[in-house]
């Protein structure tokens, strides 16, 4: 598959494919999320993603939409999300308007009022409704991030969008899409997700990079950086993910990290230079406590002897 | 080569393997349905089952769905499906469980028990002695140490034990349903009852926040030391997990074990079989600290997520105790609302923080109380009625 084929918006035919498709946006996946991410394409089923908080889950939505030139639809949970949010929302407002328009205008006949009053322009949709709808550049990605922060009965609610990939509205009828959107579903593991849901995705944990393709990311992502800093930055990081950290640093905090010290002109990494940049990899107070002194001493060591 | 280049007959046998490599699986413990090997046939037509990465990742993708049971997958998937790929002699390479060997279930014992009752000629006296039960020593059980009870008084204690409800000390979510008391309009509602009367609004439909009970998170110590209590406080906590939705148990000796899903079975038996099946350490040593690390790393942000309640279990008698014990139990509490310290040996009267893990773990919990009796499990599901101290108020509100 080549890249002109790829601006057109056709799914990528094989996993080498996906995967080119996924390298050519910047995103240098494992050959086993190119797998099931290629897979659910071809399935038309939604994609699970589990992993630590910055090991790129968020990302490779973003990354396929912008790829197939699809739009991509965002649903950031939160606890208490409901359907008003999620889903649709009559405008209630707009709503009150019209009755008493009708009503200066003397209509009186409450069928034609009821019909008139839930009609679709009275309707906003919210992020899992616009995903049901036809778009002109194809099904659209539909991201559903951080579901692990809405409750269970969201969660019971998705059930039926996701096999069905349709959304009933009592006043209005039923809005079926007419080809299923791609969607990604992430979770942080706050909390687990019941098995129902599970079960309709396909299911992939997404783990720390290898140390190999971590130093491969941080130079497609941080490109002015001097090859000898790139590598110390990926051997310290990947360090630090042996220690045993409240929360080790993920990806997005590695990349975060170079940035930060390619802004700084840093050479090569040096106790002075970790210590006022720390914060960049490690975010609890507890966790930077123990990374000073010796224990820093040594990793650093270790990360730029040659 | 996609499979549906196949010639028919070796089709028939890709889907034979499929079907015993999902069996194999389910003998294991995984939860793979008749759907997921249906998907996992569909997957692999459109994949290269060539490749023998990308059949792994396909079928982890369609039969793990829990991180927890990747590593089984990966140990079943290196047996089944063995590095010649030679894919004919798969199906009989992995032995099935022989299913004629378990043990008899759990519940089969109360049935055994329940046989060999007495005749009914014996009844009348059995009757007699449980009112002289009912009545004066009733009371002498509610304050009788578990420790020091015989086998029938512990079972009219797990009885006790099973009737305890535990009040719902309510958190205030932020999803809304239909209250007439409510705070909040309910517009949608309100338009659709105006429709009635052509448009004039009469009723003003409310809305109002959806209550529910704070999780609860317990971490029982199961060490030797604790032996006489476990099996009780496991009776208990089986009672609060069947009468509400998030309650997490976590049992710990010289590790930390979920037992969660175990205890979710209806039968007490059972659940408590099952239980004791999950864990390796039964009435071993204890490692305080190494356990409330591993929880705090794996499982705090998981389960108390939510301003979980955490009910910690234990003798406090541990032999490591360090600076980095205070530090667990400084984190632990840090990450709930609120962390209650139940003790057995707070029973004697004269209790003093002598031993140095009850020093270290003191500073950092809201509430140390004993629990070595009825009167005392009584005691603690009031003390979880009571409203929460006043940071927390504005979210909860206590039902009486």
């Amino acid at each position: 598959m080549t890249a002109a084929a790829n601006t057109s918006g056709a799914l990528p035919a094989s996993v080498d494919a996906m995967l080119e498709l996924l390298t050519s946006r910047g995103y240098l996946a494992e050959r086993s999320l190119a797998t099931v991410t290629y897979l659910s394409l071809r399935m038309g089923r939604p994609l699970f993603l589990e992993g630590e908080a910055g090991v790129g889950k968020t990302e490779i939505a973003k990354v396929l939409s912008a790829a197939l030139g699809r739009k991509l639809i965002r649903l950031q949970c939160y606890e208490g999300l409901d359907v008003s949010s999620a889903v649709y929302e009559w405008n209630s407002a707009s709503q009150m308007i019209a009755i008493r328009m009708a009503e200066a205008a003397g209509d009186t006949d409450r069928d034609q009022l009821s019909s008139d009053i839930f009609a679709d322009r009275f309707l906003i949709k919210r992020p899992l409704l616009q995903a049901l709808e036809p778009d002109v550049a194809g099904p659209p990605v539909l991201l559903i991030d951080e579901l692990d922060r809405a409750d269970e009965a969201f969660e019971a609610y998705l059930l039926e969008i996701l096999s069905d990939f349709q959304v009933t509205i009592p006043e209005f009828g039923t809005v079926r899409a007419p080809s299923p959107p791609i969607v990604i579903i992430t979770s942080n593991r706050t909390r687990e997700i019941h098995d129902a849901l599970k079960r309709r995705c396909l299911y992939h944990w997404v783990d720390y990079p290898s140390a190999e393709r971590e130093l491969a990311i941080v130079k497609t992502r941080v490109p002015g950086i001097s090859a000898k800093l790139s590598q110390q930055v990926v051997r310290f990081v990947q360090a630090l993910r042996n220690q045993d950290f409240y929360k080790s640093p993920g990806v997005a905090e590695t990349i975060d990290w170079a940035t930060a010290l390619s802004e700084l002109d840093a050479r090569s990494l040096t106790p002075q230079v970790v210590g006022d940049t720390l914060g960049a990899l490690l975010k609890y107070q507890d966790d930077i406590v123990r990374m000073q002194g010796d224990a820093l001493q040594k990793v650093l060591k270790d990360a730029t002897s040659d | 080569m996609a499979i549906n280049h196949l010639a028919p007959e070796k089709t028939e046998q890709f889907a034979d393997n499929i079907v015993g490599f999902a069996r194999a699986l389910r003998a294991a413990g995984l939860p793979v349905g008749p759907g997921a090997v249906i998907d996992a046939a569909n997957a692999l037509q459109v994949i290269d089952i060539g490749s023998r990465a990308d059949v792994f990742t396909t079928l982890e993708a369609i039969f793990v769905k829990r991180h927890e049971h990747a590593l089984i997958f990966k140990q079943a998937f290196n047996l089944f499906f063995r590095a010649s790929e030679e894919w004919k002699h798969l199906l009989d390479s992995v032995p099935l469980p022989d299913h004629a060997k378990k043990k008899p279930p759990p519940a089969s014992r109360r049935v055994q028990e329940a046989m060999s009752q007495p005749q009914m000629t014996e009844t009348p006296q059995r009757q007699e002695q449980d009112l002289r039960l009912s009545v004066s020593d009733k009371e002498v059980l509610q304050k009788k140490d578990f420790a020091q009870m015989s086998a029938a008084e512990i079972s009219e204690a797990l009885r006790a034990v099973e009737r305890m409800k535990l009040p719902q000390a309510e958190l205030l979510t932020r999803r809304h349903r239909p209250d007439a008391r409510g705070l909040r309009l309910d517009l949608r509602r309100t338009l659709r009852a105006s429709l009635h009367t052509g448009g004039d609004i009469i009723d003003i439909h409310r809305l109002g926040r959806i209550e529910k009970p704070a999780p609860i998170v317990a971490l029982l110590d199961i060490s030797g030391s604790m032996s006489e209590y476990t099996r009780l406080f496991l009776h208990f906590l089986h009672a609060i997990t069947d009468a509400r939705k998030r309650v997490s148990v976590f049992l710990f000796g010289t590790r930390l074990t979920n037992v969660t899903r175990a205890l979710r079975q209806r039968d007490p038996d059972e659940a408590l079989a099952s239980c004791s099946a999950s864990v390796e350490d039964w009435a071993g040593g204890t490692r305080i600290s190494a356990s409330l690390h591993n929880f705090n790393k794996l499982w705090a942000r998981r389960v108390l997520s939510q301003g979980a309640i955490v009910l910690l279990i234990s003798d406090g008698l541990e032999r490591e105790a360090d600076s980095k014990l205070a530090f667990e139990m400084d984190r632990l509490h840090r990450s709930c609302r609120r962390l209650i310290w139940l003790n057995p040996l707070l029973r004697f009267g004269g209790f003093e923080a002598k031993a140095q893990g009850i020093k270290m773990m003191l500073p950092h919990v809201d509430e140390f109380r004993p629990v070595h009796n009825l009167s005392s499990i009584q005691e603690l599901i009031t003390t979880l009625s009571r409203p929460l101290p006043p940071h927390h108020r504005s979210l909860i509100r206590s039902a009486a």
